[in-house]
């Protein structure tokens, strides 16, 4: 009786989970098979999910003229490294000060970092102080710097931190080794599942990031994957709205293709998509969310 | 909760002892807490620097703002700023479409992910795996992605939507130019982005609670939904009532990429698709009014502050275990 009810049960959430799991995966599939499909099918009768004859002409038009697509590779790979690295410590030293119940300014700390959570200037004030004040447009450093602290990944990692015991501390304090010594010889070997999902997320904030490119770089030499991809497509629209007005002088035939395009998307999302999976095993474990009151 | 208890109970931990009973002394207690201090401080000084000092720039609201002047040298011209926002039409419609988007996203985000999170605990290990790859592949992508696929699905008489829509015989659409389509559009986008996420974390939060709930409940002859309804659930409140006093607190704030990319910036649209931020982001970049963006970011802030504040009080009278404060 029991058995049965558990077993309804699993085949209901099977067949529910299946319908969203297939939602979820299809759009991105689309966008896949438009990139391998060939462009004269698809101006012919629009974007089908089963390419009517596969091509690689889409990516070919891309590689055909590589260099500013492998600068925005360049520069995203960059930002995103330093920027995890940094980021990923700087998260990882204030949340294990935050979980460390003996701390006396503990919580005024949290309420530091909660706070800003909860208010802040909006974009006219950071704007003006990134440009006017730090000196930081058109520069790589105004890529990586302003993402460091997410104070909901700090929250993360303090969850994780919070059910670390404290006998672990302590027995590595009796043994002589300093605050500084435990965080990072014990602390931090011992928290890889939050560690792994915390600059996971980290990762993607600066992969996926168009934000910083779009306020602040005008130079081409720094225009990270996701400007480039959102500029592409802006360069398009504008020769679609104007191509009556444009007299002979511009080819439109020549412009990034509607393959062409969707291989670009592709070529912005792939790598990450790849390295995602590899963390999976820690995401349960790594994503407690700490709570904001002690 | 706890947070009066946990500091008795520190002083009574070895390592702190040592200073003797009673209260330690002000400049004592900082040595022994110095090193502490000093791992947080680099995190300390990037907030103050990226999220405090940029509060003193909220003056700008009240300026007529110059560049080449500075925050402190422009001329102050009170209101003016803010006169000029509320009386256009503009004010209204930002404002009643991030709150509506807004309430809709969390809504509609809450119940789902949590049915997702409750059907994932049914699940056996390995397949909790596959599911949650699908469930969080879209969170993964950014927004200039998600346009460009929402497009293989809206563009006029190419895309996928476009072209089952007249299979049904409905009359063609041109989407990026119907203001009426896209309330619909931006939920559904808004959940397929960003519900993974939202169940990863419910789920967590169900596999944290202590296995011997269900197997005295089991013992007692509950079934299944009732053990939902009577153990699940209200354990995973406290979590679903932080999520959402930070959600609510978020109202007032559009996630800018969505409204920007997805709709394509269409000026067609903007009835139904311009938000705050949006609005800020063409105020201060293509029309250069800093004084009146910052107004209205000054606005968008206290509004917010005001609503985490009110959610806060309502959630502590109802039960003050699920206060954030």
């Amino acid at each position: 009786m029991r058995k049965k009810e558990r077993s309804i049960a699993r085949l209901l959430s099977h067949a529910v989970l299946v319908v969203v799991a297939a939602v979820m995966i299809y759009p991105l599939l689309l966008v896949v098979s438009i990139s391998f499909s060939e462009e004269a099918a698809v101006v012919k009768n629009g974007y089908r999910f089963i390419p009517e004859q596969f091509s690689l002409d889409g990516y070919a038009a891309v590689f055909k003229n590589p260099g500013i697509l492998l600068n925005a590779y360049s520069i995203t790979i960059l930002v995103t490294i330093l920027g995890t690295a940094a980021g990923l410590l700087l998260t990882a030293m204030i949340a294990y000060v935050m979980s460390r119940k003996e701390y006396r300014y503990r919580k005024a700390t949290t309420l530091f970092v909660v706070f800003t959570m909860l208010f802040n200037g909006g974009l006219v004030p950071f704007y003006i102080l990134i440009v006017k004040y730090l000196h930081l447009k058109d520069t790589l450093w105004v890529l990586i710097i302003p993402y460091l602290i997410n104070p909901f990944y700090v929250m993360i990692m303090k969850g994780f931190l919070d059910r670390m015991p404290a006998e672990v501390i302590e027995s590595a304090k009796i043994d002589g080794a300093s605050e500084y010594r435990a965080f990072f010889t014990i602390v931090l070997p011992l928290s890889t599942p939050a560690l792994a999902t915390v600059g996971l997320f980290i990762s993607f904030i600066y992969w996926n990031d168009w934000w910083l490119g779009l306020l602040f770089i005008d130079q081409d030499r720094l225009v990270p994957l996701q400007l480039l991809l959102y500029r592409t497509m802006n360069t398009i629209e504008f020769y679609a709205v104007n191509s009556q007005h444009l007299s002979g002088s511009v080819d439109v035939t020549k412009f990034p293709s509607l393959t062409t395009r969707m291989a670009l998307a592709v070529l912005g999302a792939g790598p990450m998509l790849f390295i995602f999976p590899f963390f999976q095993r820690y995401f349960v474990k790594g994503l407690t969310v700490g709570s904001l009151k002690e | 909760m706890y947070n009066m208890k946990s500091e008795t109970i520190a002083s009574g931990k070895p390592g702190i002892s040592a200073d003797g009973p009673g209260k330690p002394k002000r400049k004592g207690h900082f040595r022994r807490n110095k090193d502490l201090f000093i791992l947080s401080l680099p995190a300390l000084i990037f907030k103050l620097v990226f999220n405090y000092l940029p509060l003193i720039g909220l003056i700008v609201a009240f300026k007529k703002f110059r560049f080449d002047k500075g925050i402190f040298g422009s001329e102050w011209n009170g209101f003016d700023n803010f006169r000029f926002f509320f009386v256009s039409d503009n004010a209204w419609r930002v404002t009643r479409n991030t709150v509506m988007y807004n309430g809709g996203f969390i809504i509609i985000t809450l119940v789902c992910a949590l049915i997702l999170a409750l059907l994932l605990n049914e699940m056996s290990g390995r397949a909790v795996k596959v599911y949650q790859s699908a469930l969080f592949l879209p969170y993964f992508l950014s927004w200039v992605v998600v346009g460009y696929i929402v497009l293989a699905f809206l563009e006029q008489d190419r895309g996928l939507l476009d072209h089952v829509w007249r299979l049904l015989g409905q009359e063609p659409v041109s989407w990026y130019q119907e203001a009426g389509k896209w309330p619909y559009i931006l939920n559904a986008v808004n959940l397929w982005k960003t519900v993974g996420f939202s169940t990863l974390v419910y789920y967590a939060g169900i596999i944290g609670i202590d296995p011997s709930y269900y197997e005295a409940a089991k013992i007692d002859g509950a079934n299944r939904l009732q053990m939902i309804r009577k153990i699940t659930l209200p354990l995973l409140m406290p979590l679903i009532v932080v999520l959402l006093i930070v959600a609510i607190g978020g109202m007032f704030r559009a996630d800018f990429g969505l409204f920007y990319f997805i709709p394509n910036n269409s000026s067609f649209l903007y009835s139904t698709t311009d938000v705050i931020d949006t609005y800020v982001f063409r105020a201060l970049r293509t029309v250069g009014d800093v004084g009146m963006s910052a107004a209205v970011g000054l606005y968008q802030s206290l509004v917010g502050f005001v609503l985490v504040v009110a959610a806060n009080t309502i959630i502590k009278k109802t039960n003050s275990d699920h206060a954030l404060w």
